[in-house]
């Protein structure tokens, strides 16, 4: 019993620094702010919610876990709050997203 | 009515959080519990959108709904972190938010910022500008999939 525990922290943990790698490697080639906010997004919600899933089945089922899974509430409540000032706060300030930065021209042009 | 549920929800935080049961250390917390109810109440802050207790159950269903549209757009933002040239299409568009209150349009322009993929860039009224990363994810909120159920856990039609 103790052992499945342990693996699936362990999936768990992995899982969720493989997406905070794959945050790290985003932010810094994606091509403009917008898109990297969606990146920063990664790190707000899968992964902190993966990593302290993993650490509460390690705490048991006890307090500790009670406030481990209060602080993914809290993140998910605040994140976006951040997410949307930073992009709200560009728009407002000119920015203009890059819109056909990669791919093939014809498909971009119908999104935008 | 709404000073009571306020204070047995910040009774339940406290006895969760604290983890000290002896009588003066669970006397003080009911005290400090009483007191920030009863100031609340006088300064008249308990209102529908400050402890909105009415959205009871169906905001739980939502929110485990809503960590499922994560989980699946968190593999597509990966998808797209990894192969750029092949996912990455951004885009930009207005949707309109179907709910009528402050509340309700909070809930879904957060829960849109809170899935990856997609941000909320600018919230007029019920104009909703949605930055997307992919086809798939810009699709998805078009889709209004998500607008239909916070509408459905606010009540509203």
């Amino acid at each position: 019993m103790d052992l499945i525990l342990d693996i699936a922290t362990w999936v768990l943990l992995l899982a969720g620094s493989a997406l905070l790698l794959i945050t790290g490697l985003g932010l810094l080639r994606l091509p403009d702010l917008y898109t990297r906010i969606h990146a920063g997004g990664m790190a707000d919600t899968l992964a902190t919610f993966l990593i302290f899933v993993g650490l509460s089945l390690q705490s048991g089922f006890s307090l500790v876990s009670v406030k481990l899974l209060l602080v993914i509430v809290f993140i998910f409540f605040t994140s976006p709050t951040a997410s949307y000032a930073l992009a709200q706060a560009s728009f407002v300030a000119g920015l203009k997203p890059k819109l056909d930065g990669f791919g093939d021209r014809d498909q971009t042009k119908e999104d935008a | 009515m709404k000073t009571i549920s306020l204070f047995l929800v910040l009774m339940a935080v406290w006895l969760l959080l604290s983890g000290h049961y002896t009588p003066l250390i669970t006397g003080f917390g009911v005290v400090s519990c009483l007191l920030s109810a009863l100031i609340a109440y006088r300064m008249d802050v308990i209102d529908h959108e400050g402890h909105p207790i009415y959205l009871g159950p169906r905001i739980i269903f939502y929110w485990g709904w809503l960590v499922g549209e994560i989980f699946k757009a968190n593999i597509d933002v990966a998808k797209c972190v990894l192969f750029p040239k092949k996912f990455l299409r951004p885009s930009m568009f207005t949707v309109v938010a179907s709910q009528k209150s402050d509340l309700g349009r909070v809930i879904y322009a957060n829960s849109i910022t809170l899935t990856p993929g997609t941000v909320t860039v600018d919230l007029d009224d019920d104009k909703v500008m949605v930055h997307a990363m992919t086809t798939g994810s810009a699709d998805g909120v078009k889709g209004g999939d998500m607008d239909r159920r916070v509408t459905k856990v606010m009540r509203e039609t």
